[in-house]
């Protein structure tokens, strides 16, 4: 239908294969680039987290078609699509948990909307999911690392003592206080973001991050002593020996338990009548 | 040089200009009143359709899945569950009908911009083809998509899409995807005539080759009416499938265009002051007139 078909056989032939060849490589091209870009995008920035049940970032690029279906059926307007020039996969689903944070709905109306499975329908308590996990990160600014009694956090928490506990510690600098640091649990945490919304500093000392951002791995051989201990019911080495204290008459130690233990020496009960502390006295001197 | 004369204004001088832009209208008023069914949700809190055209949920029952972006899923090595594959499987239904381009030109909201960097391009007198692609191109692109998306093991070409990127876009924010659009336009009016949507979107060549079989179809049963005025292939957006219907080149010297790249938008019979075209069924190969067409011309 070009003019190179009225022209000679070889001609048009080697117009059709030059053509070929342009149009081949033009396109490798753009699908180099673009395929370079892709991988480029593909990382889901720190703060930006997945909905609950999202599966693992490599397959989620593939499962979600970015319909935003799961957007329209968050009850709390807590997640959005990526657009075009942000950070995140153009049109994938997140949430910023400053921003709003996920609720940790019962029914999980976001995944029951997912048409293709890319959150996936085998999540069926919210409690299980695991959309990234909570940090605190700073202990500089964190206000109960200073001594003090916020622990916001802590009491924001859907699934407080479980996911969030504090761990009482001694206070060196007043000497004769707390801290009541809070631990987050990685067993339990659903990375809901509630805690970094509830933060009362300007900038949250709290964080939800991608698992593998915020969570360490300790190496495969490692053994925790005193757990294998336990486990095994008696020390695995040697024998545990009984160590001797050199105390003083009717004092003892009694060692991961009630510690220094002075024998009590049997209190008379306080009397009502002075005469009977007189008399006391008087046979304490014989 | 002699001003190009816009294509239809012998319709619009017999019949009117409503008229003769009735089905262009009738694309529009389809193209809008869809993208109005999914805007009323987030605008006005009503909500018949969620969503966007890659999948969407309409009056809480009715889920239709874009089969291309299935496609894509599939070859980045996600298998869907039924919701998604159910959908797919009726919107391919439904093109493999009524053919598969009838997505460009009465669903596609890139359609109108890229006709009206057509129209003003014609409109500006700029002349030629400019920057010229292989009409096969849209295949190399179609296939690029699909391997990628098995290399990547991502929808990769999902970050770039125009087509999905505007109506995402309007329904859940646009980001810079405006500017996709613009260049688009731009790319259209000044660089290469009907360059996208003809020679590049993968998109609309995916869809066309759905619609190779359909049964709706655009025939030019009056073609011995014809006076080669060239006002069809003025407005067509590929011009070359009316060339074998319209010129008896078929082997089988019927009058139907037979090209899935057909997209079924009827300009050709809005424009065609002989009322050469008309809708029909892929069965019907009767060459001549209708009666109720041989009325309108006579005077
Ligand atoms: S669990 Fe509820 S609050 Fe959280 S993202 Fe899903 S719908 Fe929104
Ligand atoms: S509903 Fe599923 S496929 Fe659609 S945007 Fe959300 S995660 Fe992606
Ligand atoms: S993200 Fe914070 S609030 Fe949510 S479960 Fe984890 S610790 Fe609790
Ligand atoms: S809310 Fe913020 S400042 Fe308060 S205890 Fe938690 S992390 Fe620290
Ligand atoms: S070719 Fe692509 S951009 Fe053009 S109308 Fe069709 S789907 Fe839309």
């Amino acid at each position: 239908m070009t003019e190179a078909s009225q022209k000679s056989g070889a001609m048009s032939r080697r117009q059709f294969l030059s053509d070929t060849a342009k149009t081949a490589c033009g396109v490798s091209l753009f699908g180099f680039g673009l395929g370079m870009y892709s991988q480029q995008a593909r990382s889901l920035p720190p703060l930006a987290v997945r909905p609950p049940g999202a599966l693992a970032e490599d397959e989620f690029a593939s499962a979600c078609i970015r319909c935003g279906l799961c957007v329209r059926d968050c009850p709390y307007d807590t997640l959005k699509l990526g657009r075009f020039g942000d950070d995140v996969l153009t049109g994938t689903p997140y949430f910023t948990a400053r921003d709003v944070p996920c609720e940790m709905c019962d029914d999980i109306p976001c995944l029951k909307a997912c048409p293709t499975g890319a959150l996936d329908p085998e999540l069926e308590i919210i409690d299980d999911a695991r959309m990234g996990l909570a940090a605190l990160i700073d202990q500089e600014t964190c206000l109960n690392f200073q001594g003090l009694r916020c622990e916001v956090c802590y009491r924001i928490c859907p699934l407080i003592e479980e996911a969030i506990t504090l761990d009482l510690q001694h206070n060196q600098r007043s000497g004769d206080h707390a801290f009541f640091i809070p631990v987050v649990h990685s067993d339990a945490c659903t990375g809901c973001g509630k805690c970094e919304h509830a933060c009362v500093l300007p900038e949250a000392a709290i964080k939800v991050m991608p698992r593998k951002l915020a969570k360490g791995k300790s190496a495969e051989h490692y053994r925790l002593g005193w757990e294998e201990k336990q486990k095994a019911g008696g020390s695995l080495v040697n024998p545990d020996v009984q160590h001797e204290y050199n105390l003083p008459a009717g004092v003892e130690y009694e060692h991961g338990g009630r510690g220094l233990i002075e024998e009590k020496v049997e209190a008379v009960p306080f009397s009502g009548n002075p005469l009977d502390t007189l008399k006391q006295h008087k046979a304490d001197l014989q | 040089m002699k001003k190009l004369k816009m294509p239809g204004t012998d319709r619009i001088a017999r019949v009117g200009w409503l008229k003769a832009n009735e089905w262009l209208l009738l694309r529009r008023a389809s193209q809008l009143f869809i993208l109005g069914l999914f805007l009323i949700g987030p605008v006005a809190d009503i909500w018949i359709v969620k969503g966007n055209l890659a999948s969407s949920l309409t009056l809480d029952t009715l889920a239709l899945t874009d089969p291309y972006v299935l496609l894509q899923s599939l070859f980045a090595g996600h298998m869907m569950q039924a919701t998604a594959i159910i959908g797919a499987l009726i919107v391919l239904i439904f093109y493999l009908l009524v053919g598969g381009r009838v997505y460009c030109s009465w669903v596609c909201p890139i359609n109108i911009i890229t006709d009206t960097a057509n129209w003003l391009r014609k409109k500006l007198d700029i002349k030629g083809q400019g920057l010229r692609f292989s009409l096969k191109t849209g295949y190399w692109l179609l296939a690029m998509t699909l391997i990628l998306a098995f290399i990547t093991k991502t929808i990769a070409w999902e970050l770039v899409n125009p087509v999905s990127m505007v109506y995402r876009g309007i329904l859940y924010g646009m980001g810079s995807a405006w500017l996709m659009v613009l260049a688009i336009f731009m790319f259209d009016l000044f660089v290469s005539r009907r360059g996208w949507c003809s020679h590049l979107c993968p998109v609309g060549i995916f869809y066309g080759l759905l619609g190779s079989k359909s049964i709706l179809r655009i025939t030019a049963m009056n073609r011995e009416q014809c006076n080669d005025c060239m006002d069809c292939f003025s407005v067509c957006p590929e011009p070359q499938v009316i060339k074998p219907a319209l010129k008896i080149l078929t082997e089988d010297k019927n009058p139907l265009i037979q090209s899935g790249r057909c997209t079924n938008c009827a300009r050709c019979i809005d424009v065609c002051d002989q009322n050469v075209f008309s809708f029909t069924t892929r069965f019907n190969k009767q060459d001549g007139m209708h009666l109720h067409q041989q009325k309108e011309i006579m005077p």
